[in-house]
């Protein structure tokens, strides 16, 4: 009996190594860690540097990389430690929360928080407001007045940008459709009513036939598209709502051999998306500027600490891009890859 | 291809517990019949061949996947790490061809993949046989460690598949010149037959199926049943490998935020194809059958123009049905 618990110990160590050691042969680079959690500064240990933890809304999707790269550098500029945490999915409200708590457990100067669910996220929040911590809420709102500003993109307006560029090179005539991520998101409903409430009171002769949902989804994107172009061969459009919808509705046109034939705009960037614009396959994309929001976030979290006035919004803008322009610096300081 | 029944069990009436089992066999098959000829009717568009050939794309990924759970749930086990193995295996994959990586020449590089999916597969097997944790313990384990290290070792970063010439052709080339069949559809087909053989003819699918009927019993008659167990894992985690292939040459990228959900869609299309989840009974042409059912719904109803929101109440709907003939045909049985 020994023997056999000894054996068996042996082998999950072993194979516990081998994993560890694929592990390590995988990363070329840096010893990063790639976890969830990390911390900007190296001098944690002076008792009255400021704190801001960030609370994202994920932290594996390369957007709220590059949310984090910024929060990163205004931390550094402005001499505070900041942390950065954020749910395995967007779907993981509760997780979120649980994130929330633990920060404000840990009693930081300022809060900055991406909600995934306005409503859920309230009480957490008063907690903070009595205990004197303020609030910034970044990429989306809370139906609260408790955040002292937010910092984000204005959704409806660069989906209606979207929508305009569709319009004219579809010229002003045509069936469109939508591939969403998801319809409870304040992301997702306003990137698609943007486009479609511009459709409908600016377009008369365009229509959108179709939205459907992918999650986000890569692969579910791309079945989605092909299936609503099986289903609209007269389509002269497609919009996808963030980056992994886009990316599915190039892999489902190319999967068709139909590139050329159907106009696809998308949003945010990612290297399919880079490489899809030049290519030609895609128009071109709607990008916020990720970079931005962190770096507002952190900037106007010091500016509440210090009790300096702070706007209700703080729009961090966004940007169409396509073959034209995407080798501009501007635009290529908001890429990401 | 017959069913596979444990030949432990065949004290019972084999004949009558056959034609129930064919029933079950029949009833999926018959619904995916019935909504195959239902979307055909609906709409011009679901008969074209490029969409009958995109409903077996799309039902490929997770088809493989599910091949490999079929062998665990016949068991009596479960296996939750094939949808976030799937994710390691294709990170795994990603590392070994890109040339920013190790650049390694394609096949031995796709090789290397699937060979990574079955070493998750060991270790489940290791865990579940020698440390003795229950499976869905195991799994859920490993299930949460594979999405971490995709992360760790992709640096939560895509990894692309641009400077790997070939290899998107693994799953969206087409070997049969003109047919404008992919690839990935032809290795699904094959994985099924592959698999179908093992289960019905090859000493590891009829240990799965003694194991899964009396564990304790197959162990007297003087099989290592512990051996065995971790061999059906491992081989379930060959199948998790190959779906990693497939998925990143689908996508020409290792996505490692992807997975977290495929397996339970894995597990629903064997619940769906009449395998039992308490073990001792499995079919892998019903697994089949339960991914294409579900990817004729999903795509019948996208081309409908269905919202998402009903088209997942159809696809839980036809899940419960499923199992409830699964659960009526238990009771019978028990009624003997």
């Amino acid at each position: 009996m020994r023997t056999t618990k000894f054996a068996g110990v042996a082998v999950m160590a072993a194979a516990a190594l081998v994993l560890a050691a694929c592990s390590s042969g995988g990363t070329t680079d840096d010893a990063s860690s790639g976890g969830d959690s990390s911390s900007s500064s190296s001098d944690a240990g002076s008792g009255d540097e400021l704190y801001v933890a960030l609370i994202s809304k994920g932290f594996q999707h390369q957007f709220w990389q590059a949310v984090k790269l910024g929060a990163e550098q205004a931390a550094d500029e402005l001499g505070v430690r900041m942390t950065f945490d954020g749910p395995d999915s967007e779907a993981e409200v509760e997780q979120q929360l649980q994130q929330l708590q633990t920060a404000l457990n840990a009693n930081p100067d300022a809060i900055g928080f991406a909600a995934l669910d306005s409503e859920a996220s309230i009480p957490i929040l008063e907690q903070a407001q009595s205990a004197g911590i303020p609030i910034v809420a970044f990429d989306s709102g809370v139906d609260s007045d408790i955040p002292v500003t937010t910092a984000s993109t204005d959704n409806k307006a660069a989906a209606a940008e979207a929508a305009t560029h569709m319009a004219e090179l579809a010229d002003h005539t045509g069936d469109v459709a939508i591939v969403c991520h998801d319809q409870t998101s304040i992301t997702g409903i306003e990137r698609r009513d943007g486009f479609v409430e511009y459709m409908e009171s600016n377009e008369p002769d365009m229509n959108v036939v179709d939205i459907q949902y992918g999650g986000g989804d890569q692969l579910k994107s791309t079945d989605i598209t092909k299936a609503i172009l099986q289903a609209n061969p007269d389509l002269v459009g497609i919009y996808g709502c963030n980056e992994g919808s886009a990316i599915g509705i190039v892999n489902g046109v190319n999967e068709l051999n139909m590139s050329g034939k159907v106009i696809v705009i998308g949003f945010d960037s990612g290297q399919a998306q880079i490489d899809a614009i030049k290519s030609g396959l895609m128009a071109g994309a709607i990008t916020q500027n990720p970079v931005g929001i962190g770096y507002e976030t952190v900037k106007a979290a010091v500016a509440a600490i210090n009790g300096e006035d702070l706007p209700t919004t703080i729009d961090t803008g966004y940007y169409w891009y396509d073959s034209t322009n995407i080798d501009d610096p501007e635009i290529q300081a908001v890429l990401y890859e | 291809m017959s069913i596979a029944t444990a030949p432990t069990e065949d004290k019972a009436p084999t004949v009558a517990r056959r034609q129930r089992f064919d029933l079950q066999k029949l009833l999926a098959f018959g619904a995916l019949i019935v909504l195959f000829g239902f979307f055909s009717v609906s709409s011009h568009a679901f008969l074209s061949w490029n969409n009958v050939t995109g409903i077996l794309l799309s039902a490929s990924v997770v088809g493989v996947m599910a091949l490999g759970a079929t062998f665990v749930i016949a068991t009596g086990g479960i296996d939750l790490s094939v949808g976030t193995g799937m994710t390691l295996a294709a990170v795994m994959t990603a590392v070994f061809l890109n040339p920013d990586y190790l650049g390694l020449p394609l096949v031995l590089g796709v090789v290397l993949g699937i060979a990574f999916g079955s070493l998750i597969g060991l270790v489940n097997g290791v865990n579940v046989a020698v440390l003795r944790i229950p499976p869905f313990i195991a799994t859920l384990a490993m299930m949460m460690a594979a999405s971490g290290l995709a992360l760790v070792i992709s640096d939560t970063h895509p990894i692309y598949f641009s400077d790997v010439p070939g290899f998107t052709s693994i799953s969206l080339g087409s070997i049969i010149p003109g047919a404008n069949l992919p690839n990935a559809v032809l290795i699904f087909f094959a994985a099924v037959a592959v698999a179908g053989v093992l289960l019905s003819k090859g000493l590891i699918g009829r240990y799965a199926l003694s194991i899964g009927s009396n564990e304790e019993a197959t162990q007297l008659s003087g099989v290592d049943t512990r051996r065995w167990t971790i061999a059906i894992y491992t081989l379930a985690g060959t199948f998790t490998g190959l779906s990693g292939v497939l998925i990143a040459a689908r996508l020409n990228s290792a996505q490692p935020a992807l997975g977290q959900g495929y397996e339970l869609e894995a597990i629903a299309a064997v619940v769906i194809g009449g395998t039992s989840l308490s073990g001792g009974r499995a079919s892998i042409l019903g697994t089949m059958i339960g991914a294409l059912l579900m990817a004729v719904l999903t795509n019948g109803l996208q081309i409908m123009a269905i919202p998402q929101e009903w088209q997942r109440v159809a696809v839980g709907v036809v899940i419960l049905v499923a199992v409830f003939a699964d659960n009526v045909r238990r009771r019978r049985e028990a009624g003997h």
